[in-house]
């Protein structure tokens, strides 16, 4: 019983990284439209820096920091510079060009701090594990996550329903050209919120970097997850990727614990040793071609379009 | 009209006319390998070797010119499989080398034999290659697949361990790692996990492990999936508890990420930096000249593969169209092993010792890989009586 609790817990830090990824995604998707490919790459940058800051001032929450609003800078540059003219291109266009940013962090990074993973490291006081309950300890620096990425959802939720900018981004997802035809100067909210998604995908970077490999091209390990969350959750809501992210975080863990040794109660020992783990890596990709079938808008889909 | 069909077919002509004409004076390699993504810095200890090679031998292969194309697989067995393709057809290259994935490598090694082209492996060795799938035109500097693991296995064997639980990614070498542990481990296995290529968290594995609460775990995660692995085992407070011993985990290629976090992990492996011999001295020492970082296995494989290549070719006094002497002379092994001196089996595998590993911090406050003593002599790969290659 402890190991399912344990194992939640696992899918409910896993569900956080994806969410904080999945957020900007989603955001900028249903209001600018854009298909961004290269949302993992301002994760990798976000993991990048956090390190490289905290190696500069000797302090990894200071590191993190630093690393936030460098992320939200580089992603506003990138909107600036690069993605402004996308906007009204087609969906292909738009792969192409984000693609090609890909390639162009993927290499800036290898540059810049060379091909191998670099050396991430945690302070002493997160780097172990602790009692949570009797017989059950977790790695602090993952019970970490799960606080920080909880409160950056509450956070997000707080922003999107009770502010002034909060309305305008539900306004554009609903319907872009009233907004604009009511004089809400549009291409500074994309800016925005453009810059917002790089911070929250930089969050999620900078703290999978003491778990993951800080490495480049270590972003795209994590998008193609990130994709399934939003089309389970429906693309362009917030809701959405709330659901979809613990949907996907859940069912992805407790697949890779349990799936195996349920099977082989039912099937025999080896079948199951064989089509266990298959079936384990596979299962978030059966969810989702399940639900673009019976619910292709998604679990929670935007309204007004 | 006609006279302007005329000159565009000359002009056709000579463009073809122009284009790199197959010579016999000049070597062609075929290196592929994973340049780009997650595994481009193993790619990169490979590619780095085989330009100091090179040096060494003066640029020249032989005693010919030498043309290396380099290949980027993407870890993909497909790309791999276009990029031989491209390689044989477009470049006509002799000699095809490199290749650290046993799916790319089986997607791609027929392919490249069939032609009676040379595949000269310098990583992958799946153990359908070894066995029933043997071809005269594959050789391999580095191992069967197998063959790592049993030494593992043995050595646990002999501390008297039970009770382990064994885990791998779910693909071609994966398989071979796990059933190469299984041949010589003795002891109790009370799990077998499979994992997803290049998944990036373990957690969900790791708390299954401590519920089981096994004596010793045993993984094989190369590149950065043993970066992620190790780091995430330590932070559980797994480190303390349950002794963590691998292949093809800790390596140079991940212990510049992990630090102290690899310290006390056991490795078993055919080579280290630390191998003495007078080829081994110099190739770590001119390498970490040239780049400024210290090889792993993966290069002292690639640099020996141009060396076998090196060997074949000079043997047959550059005659590439000599393909049986070259397969005779690369049959010796006749050349400066980083490894040591060697013999090849009937399959062209090497016969090697395999040593055992372990992480330590060097005097200067490094990190580094130590040999501690050798657990086989001469070891053999377990499929080479499959193979019915007779020389």
């Amino acid at each position: 019983m402890l190991l399912v609790l344990e194992q939640g817990l696992n899918g409910l830090q896993y569900g956080v990284m994806l969410f904080l990824m999945a957020a900007g995604l989603t955001l900028v998707f249903g209001i600018m439209n854009l298909v961004n490919l290269a949302h993992g790459s301002l994760y990798m940058v976000g993991a990048y820096l956090a390190t490289a800051f905290a190696r500069w001032t000797g302090s990894f929450v200071l590191g993190a920091l630093l690393a936030l609003p460098a992320t939200l800078l580089v992603g506003v540059v990138v909107e600036v510079i690069a993605l402004r003219t996308l906007y009204e291109r087609d969906h292909l266009d738009q792969v192409l060009a984000t693609f090609g940013l890909i390639l162009f962090f993927n290499e800036l990074v290898a540059i810049v701090w060379g091909r191998a993973a670099i050396y991430t490291s945690l302070p002493p006081s997160l780097s172990g594990s602790f009692v949570l309950l009797p017989g059950l300890r977790y790695p602090t620096y993952r019970a970490l996550v799960i606080l920080v990425g909880v409160a950056a959802a509450v956070f997000l939720y707080v922003l999107v329903t009770s502010t002034r900018l909060g309305m305008l981004i539900r306004a554009g997802a609903s319907n872009r050209t009233m907004v604009a035809a009511l004089g809400v100067n549009i291409r500074r909210l994309y800016t925005l919120v453009f810059g917002l998604g790089a911070a929250l995908a930089g969050l999620a970077g900078l703290m999978a970097g003491p778990i993951y490999a800080v490495q480049p091209g270590m972003g795209e390990q994590i998008l193609i997850q990130v994709f399934v969350v939003i089309i389970i959750g429906g693309i362009g809501s917030i809701r959405g990727a709330v659901a979809g992210a613990m949907v996907v975080g859940m069912v992805d863990t407790l697949g890779r614990a349990f799936l195996r040794p349920t099977l082989s109660t039912i099937v025999s020992p080896a079948a199951a040793d064989k089509a266990g783990p298959a079936l384990a890596s596979m299962l978030i990709y059966l969810m989702m071609a399940a639900v673009l079938f019976f619910r292709p808008q998604g679990l929670f889909p935007t309204r007004g379009r | 009209m006609r006279t302007m069909t005329r000159a565009v077919l000359v002009g056709l002509l000579a463009t073809l006319a122009a284009a790199p004409p197959a010579s016999a004076e000049t070597v062609r390699i075929g290196f592929i390998t994973s340049l780009s993504g997650p595994a481009g810095i193993i790619g990169k200890h490979m590619k780095d070797s085989v330009e100091l090679a090179l040096d060494h031998l003066g640029r020249r292969v032989g005693g010919l010119d030498v043309e290396v194309i380099y290949g980027d697989d993407q870890q993909k067995p497909d790309v791999g499989k276009q990029v031989a393709d491209e390689m044989l057809k477009k470049h006509k290259v002799h000699f095809v080398s490199g290749i650290i994935w046993s799916n790319v490598m089986l997607a791609v090694a027929p392919v490249v034999t069939r032609e009676r082209v040379f595949m000269i492996g310098t990583n992958a060795g799946p153990h359908q290659l070894a066995g029933k799938d043997c071809s005269e035109y594959f050789f391999t500097t580095s191992w069967q697949n197998d063959q790592t693991p049993e030494a593992m296995g043995k050595y646990m064997t002999d501390q008297g361990l039970t009770d382990v639980h064994i885990m791998a990614p779910n693909y071609a070498a994966g398989k071979d790692m796990l059933s190469g542990f299984k041949r010589y481990f003795r002891g109790r296995i009370i799990a077998e996990v499979y994992t997803q290529v290049n998944q990036p968290d373990y957690q969900a594995e790791i708390s299954q492990i401590r519920a089981a609460n096994p004596k010793a775990v045993f993984v094989f995660y190369p590149g950065a999936m043993g970066i992620q692995f190790v780091k995430q085992y330590a932070q559980a407070g797994l480190r303390e508890q349950i002794p963590l011993y691998s292949v093809y985990t800790i390596d140079e290629v991940t212990l510049p990420a992990l630090k102290e976090a690899a310290l006390g992990i056991w490795e078993t492996r055919y080579w280290s930096p630390d191998l003495s011999n007078e080829a081994n001295t110099k190739y770590v020492s001119d390498f970490r000249k040239k780049y400024g970082y210290t090889p792993a296995f993966y290069g002292a494989q690639s640099y020996d593969g141009v060396m076998l290549i090196d060997a074949a070719v000079r043997a047959v006094k550059g005659d590439l169209a000599n393909k049986a002497g070259m397969i005779a002379a690369m049959r010796k092994a006749d050349y400066k092993s980083t490894r040591g001196p060697y013999k090849y089996n009937l399959n062209h595998f090497p016969i090697e010792n395999f040593y055992l590993l372990k992480t330590v911090r060097t005097p200067e406050g490094e990190f580094a890989m130590q040999i501690q003593k050798t657990v086989f002599e001469n070891h053999k790969d377990a499929y080479a009586k499959d193979c019915g290659m007779q020389w």
